[in-house]
C-alpha cells in the first residue's frame, strides 16, 4: 500500500507506461527487474508468458541481473497491461531506473576484462619465448638467436603492457598528480621500471629480460580487479536521485485560469497548483480546492492513505490517489519536508563515507614503506655496495615486484567475490565494498515494519460468501485507484468494470442500482452504526488490526470485506534467530502505534517506536551507536532512506522504493527474510578470512623483502613467488563456500509459511 | 631453426584470432548473462520468436 508509484501493480495501478521508450523502429521498449527470477523455469515462464501476447516482439530475461528486456508494438500504456500479465504469474516487475548507471558500470568491466584478455595473450607468447630462452641458457642458443627472441618478446610485451596497464598507470596517475599514494603507485612503478630495465637489457644484448613476468603479474592484478569491480557495483547517489523527484514540473494556475507547467522553482509562496489525481505532489502547501486521498507514505511511512480536504497541508513527495486538488502553495525547494530529507541523507552518506574498506587502511602505510624500502635498496647497494646503476636497479625492481601487493591486492576481493556469490544464491546482493566488513560487527538490528516485517499487500482476512455481492464490489472496485479498491477488484478479476460509479475521496463509491444506490466504503459511508453492528459480524475480528471495508444495497444485508496486514514469511524465526544470537531487535516505524505495537507483540520484540519521522529514526539509531551498537537497518521506503544510509549498515528488499535500493548496502531478493542471519554469519566470516589473507600477505613480505634487498631474488622468482601468494589467498578465501552453519534456517524458508496476523499463534510460539 | 621465422608468426596470429574472437564475443553481449545462457540450454523446444522475434509473427494471419 505503500510507495504507490514505485510499486508494481497491481499494489495501486502503478504507471509503468512512462518509463517506456521509443525505439528507432516504432516499437516500445522497457526494462524491468523481475526480482523473484531465480531459476531458468522462471525465464521461460515469464519469456513465454509475454511472446503469448499479440504485440510483444520480444522478451528477454537477464538471469544473472534480473532484468527483462521487453518489446512490443502498439501503444506505450500496453505496459501496464504486461506488468499485469507477470504480476498475476507470480512475478511482480518493476521498472529499471539505474539503467544508464549500469550501462556506464558495464563499460568499465568491459575495458577490465579486454585488459585481461590482452594481458593474457601478451603472456602466453612472450612466455613461450621465454621458456624457448630458457632452455637455451642449458642448451646451445647462440647470442643471436637470443637477442632474437628477446626483440620478438619485446615487440609482443611493450603494446600489451600498455594497453593492459592503463588501469593501473591512470589510478597512480592521478594519485601522483594529487600528491597521494595508492596501491596502483608501487604496482605502476614496478612495471614500468622492470619494463625499462627488459628494454634496456634487449638493447645492450643483457642475457636477461622479464616481459614475461611482468605481463603475468599485470594479468593476476586484473584478475583482483575484475573481482573487485564486479563486486562493489556502482557507486551510486541517491541523493541526486532524490533530488530529481524534487525538481518535477508542477502545474501552475495563471490568473486566467488556465495551467501551465513550471518547475517548482519557478513557484511563490502563496501560488495556486493544480493536482491531478495519481500525480505526486511538488511543493508544500494547502489545499484550498477538492479532496483526495493521499499517499504520504514516502515522507512519513503512514501505510493508509490520508484523506484530506480543504485546509489541510500537503506535503511535496506524497501521492495524490483519487481526486484532483487544488493547493496554496507554502514553500518550495530548499524548504519543503523533501528536502529536509535529502540534506539528512546527504549527512548521513558523508559520515558512512569515513569507512574505509580494510585494505586500503593497509596499503595506507604499506606504499610509502615499499617504495622506501626499493629506494633504499637502490641506493645502498649503488653507493655502498658498489654495484652499478642497472644492476642496483634491478635489486631495487626485485623488491617492488615481491612486495606488490599481489597477495594483498586479491586477499579482499576474492573473499568478497566468495562471500558475495554465496549471498547472492541465498538471494542477497552485495552493493558496497564495505558492506560485509560493517555488518560482520552487528550486535543491533532496527526494523521498519512495513514492507519489511509485514508484506505491501494487506490479506483479505474476510469476504462475503455471496458471490453476487463479490461480483457487485468488484465491478465497482475496478473503477477506483484506491489500493484497498485495488484489492477487492482483484477477487473477481472478470468482473465487467461499473461504468456509473462515482468516487467520494476518503469515503467510498456510490452506483446507482435498481432501487436505490450501491455503496462500498467505510461504514460510516454506508450509513451503519460500526458499534451497533451484529456481534456476529464482528466477532472474526481477531486483533482488532483488520481494516473493513462494506458493502450496502437495497434489500441486502450489508456485507464485510476486511483487510489485516500479513507478516513476511519467517519474519518471526528471524526474529527469534537474531534474538538467539544476542542480536538486539527493534521496531522502528513511521506507521500508527497499534498496528507496530500488535507487530511487535506478535514477532516478540520488546522495544518499538511508532510514527517516526526520517528525523526520528536517525536519532533512534545514532542513540544506539552512542551505547556501543553496531546497527543493521532494514527499510524500505523513502522515509527510510535517510535512517539506512546512517546505520552501520542497511539492508532493503529488492521491491523497495528506488532510492531506498541505492542508499542501503545489501538488497535481499524474494519474500522471505530468513537469510537475515545466514547473512549475518558469512559476513563474520568473511571478516576473519580477509584478516587471515591480509595477515599472510604481511608476513610473506616481511620473510621475503630482507631476501630481495640482499639481492638473492631474480624478479623471475619474485614473479613465481608473488603468483604462490596469489594462489594461497584464492585457496584460503575459497574455503568459505563450504560454509553452512545456518543452512536449517535457510531451507525453513517457505515462502508459503506467511503468518497471518488476525490468526492467533499459539501462546507457546510468543 | 629457419623454421621459426614461420612458427613464431603463426603462434602470434594463432593467439590473435583467439584475442579477437573473445573482444568479437564481448562486445556482442556474449558475457553479459552467463548464468541464463547456462539454464537455455536445457529448454527442450525450440523459440524461434526470442532470437528472431519477427519472424514468425509475420506467418501468423
Amino acid at each position: 500500500m505503500r510507495h504507490t508509484i514505485e510499486r508494481p501493480a497491481p499494489a495501486a495501478g502503478a504507471d509503468v507506461a512512462g518509463s517506456c521508450e521509443m525505439q528507432p523502429d516504432g516499437s516500445w521498449q522497457l526494462h524491468l527487474l523481475v526480482s523473484d527470477v531465480t531459476c531458468g523455469g522462471c525465464v521461460r515462464k515469464v519469456e513465454e508468458a509475454l511472446a503469448a501476447e499479440p504485440n510483444v516482439l520480444s522478451a528477454r530475461v537477464n538471469l544473472s541481473t534480473r532484468r527483462l528486456a521487453l518489446n512490443w508494438q502498439g501503444s506505450a500504456d500496453l505496459a501496464n497491461a504486461y506488468v499485469q500479465r507477470l504480476s498475476g504469474l507470480g512475478y511482480p516487475a518493476s521498472v529499471y531506473r539505474t539503467e544508464a548507471l549500469l550501462e556506464k558500470d558495464k563499460s568499465v568491466e568491459k575495458r577490465l576484462v579486454m585488459a585481461l584478455a590482452v594481458a593474457f595473450f601478451g603472456a602466453a607468447n612472450v612466455m613461450m619465448l621465454a621458456w624457448a630462452v630458457w632452455a637455451g641458457h642449458f642448451a646451445t642458443m647462440g647470442q643471436g638467436t637470443r637477442d632474437f627472441f628477446h626483440w620478438i618478446a619485446a615487440l609482443i610485451a611493450v603494446p600489451c603492457i600498455y594497453y593492459s596497464g592503463q588501469p593501473f598507470f591512470s589510478s597512480a596517475w592521478r594519485a601522483m598528480s594529487k600528491r597521494q599514494t595508492n596501491m596502483d603507485v608501487p604496482i605502476s612503478v614496478g612495471v614500468v621500471l622492470t619494463t625499462a630495465m627488459s628494454i634496456y637489457e634487449t638493447m645492450t644484448s643483457g642475457p636477461h629480460v622479464y616481459f614475461d613476468g611482468v605481463l603475468m603479474l599485470l594479468f593476476l592484478l586484473l584478475v583482483g580487479r575484475y573481482l573487485d569491480h564486479k563486486v562493489r557495483g556502482t557507486a551510486r547517489s541517491a541523493v541526486h536521485d532524490l533530488a530529481m523527484l524534487a525538481g518535477q514540473p508542477v502545474n501552475r494556475i495563471e490568473a486566467d485560469g488556465t495551467l501551465r507547467s513550471v518547475p517548482p522553482e519557478k513557484l511563490a509562496r502563496g501560488d495556486l497548483v493544480h493536482i491531478a489525481a495519481g500525480e505526486r505532489i511538488g511543493v508544500d502547501g494547502e489545499i484550498t480546492e477538492g479532496q483526495s486521498s493521499v499517499d504520504t507514505a514516502l515522507i512519513d511511512g503512514e501505510t493508509t492513505p490520508k484523506d484530506l480536504a480543504v485546509g489541510a497541508p500537503v506535503l511535496a513527495g506524497t501521492m495524490n490517489l483519487t481526486g484532483p486538488l487544488v493547493a496554496k502553495v507554502k514553500s518550495v525547494g530548499e524548504a519543503t519536508v523533501l528536502a529536509e530529507i535529502v540534506r539528512l541523507l546527504e549527512a548521513a552518506e558523508q559520515k558512512k563515507g569515513r569507512y574505509r574498506a580494510f585494505a586500503d587502511k593497509v596499503i595506507e602505510w604499506y606504499s610509502p614503506t615499499v617504495h622506501t624500502l626499493a629506494l633504499a635498496a637502490f641506493l645502498g647497494w649503488w653507493l655502498l655496495g658498489g654495484l652499478d646503476v642497472p644492476e642496483a636497479l634491478m635489486i631495487a625492481v626485485c623488491v617492488l615486484i615481491i612486495t606488490c601487493p599481489c597477495a594483498l591486492g586479491l586477499a579482499v576481493p576474492i573473499t568478497q567475490v566468495v562471500a558475495a556469490g554465496k549471498l547472492s544464491r541465498l538471494g542477497v546482493l552485495v552493493k558496497s565494498d564495505t558492506a560485509l566488513e560493517r555488518l560482520a560487527n552487528i550486535n543491533a538490528v532496527i526494523f521498519d515494519k512495513t514492507g519489511t516485517l509485514t508484506t505491501l499487500q494487506p490479506e483479505l482476512v474476510q469476504r462475503p460468501n455471496d458471490d453476487t455481492a463479490v461480483r457487485l464490489a468488484s465491478s465497482m472496485a475496478a473503477a477506483s485507484r484506491h489500493p484497498l479498491s485495488q484489492a477487492i477488484g482483484s477477487l473477481m478479476p472478470d468482473a465487467r468494470r461499473a461504468k456509473q460509479v462515482e468516487e467520494h475521496p476518503g469515503e467510498g463509491l456510490a452506483m446507482p442500482v435498481e432501487g436505490g444506490e450501491a455503496r462500498l466504503g467505510s461504514a460510516r459511508w454506508c450509513g451503519l452504526d460500526a458499534d451497533a453492528l451484529e456481534p456476529s459480524a464482528t466477532s472474526t475480528s481477531q486483533s482488532g488490526l483488520e481494516t473493513e471495508v462494506w458493502l450496502t444495497r437495497p434489500d441486502h444485508e450489508p456485507v464485510r470485506f476486511a483487510f489485516a496486514p500479513v507478516l513476511r514469511p519467517d519474519a518471526l524465526e528471524t526474529v527469534k534467530d537474531l534474538q538467539a544470537h544476542n542480536i538486539y531487535v527493534e521496531i522502528v516505524s513511521g506507521d500508527r502505534g497499534p498496528f507496530v505495537e500488535a507487530i511487535a507483540d506478535q514477532l516478540g520484540i520488546e522495544h518499538w517506536q511508532a510514527q517516526s519521522t526520517p528525523a526520528d529514526k536517525i536519532t533512534r539509531i545514532e542513540a544506539l551507536q552512542t551505547q556501543g551498537y553496531k546497527v543493521l537497518m532494514v527499510g524500505d521506503g523513502l522515509n527510510d532512506t535517510p535512517a539506512l544510509a546512517a546505520a552501520d549498515a542497511s539492508l532493503a528488499p529488492a521491491m523497495a522504493a528506488d532510492i531506498s535500493r541505492r542508499a542501503a548496502d545489501l538488497v535481499f531478493q524474494g519474500a522471505s527474510l530468513g537469510v537475515l542471519p545466514t547473512m549475518l554469519s558469512i559476513a563474520a566470516r568473511t571478516q576473519r578470512i580477509v584478516g587471515q589473507n591480509i595477515a599472510f600477505a604481511i608476513a610473506y613480505n616481511l620473510i621475503l623483502i630482507p631476501v630481495a634487498v640482499a639481492g638473492l631474488v631474480t624478479p623471475w622468482i619474485a614473479a613465481i613467488a608473488m603468483a604462490l601468494s596469489s594462489l594461497i589467498v584464492t585457496g584460503n578465501a575459497l574455503r568459505l563456500d563450504g560454509l553452512n552453519p545456518f543452512q536449517a534456517i535457510a531451507t525453513r524458508a517457505n515462502p508459503q509459511a506467511a503468518i497471518n496476523l488476525s490468526r492467533p499463534i499459539p501462546a507457546g510460539q510468543r | 631453426m629457419d623454421v621459426l621465422l614461420f612458427l613464431i608468426p603463426f603462434a602470434l596470429l594463432l593467439s590473435a584470432v583467439g584475442l579477437i574472437g573473445f573482444f568479437w564475443a564481448l562486445k556482442n553481449g556474449q558475457f553479459d548473462d552467463l548464468q541464463g545462457a547456462a539454464e537455455r540450454i536445457l529448454y527442450t523446444d525450440d523459440h524461434p520468436e526470442h532470437a528472431e522475434p519477427n519472424l514468425d509473427r509475420e506467418r501468423e494471419p
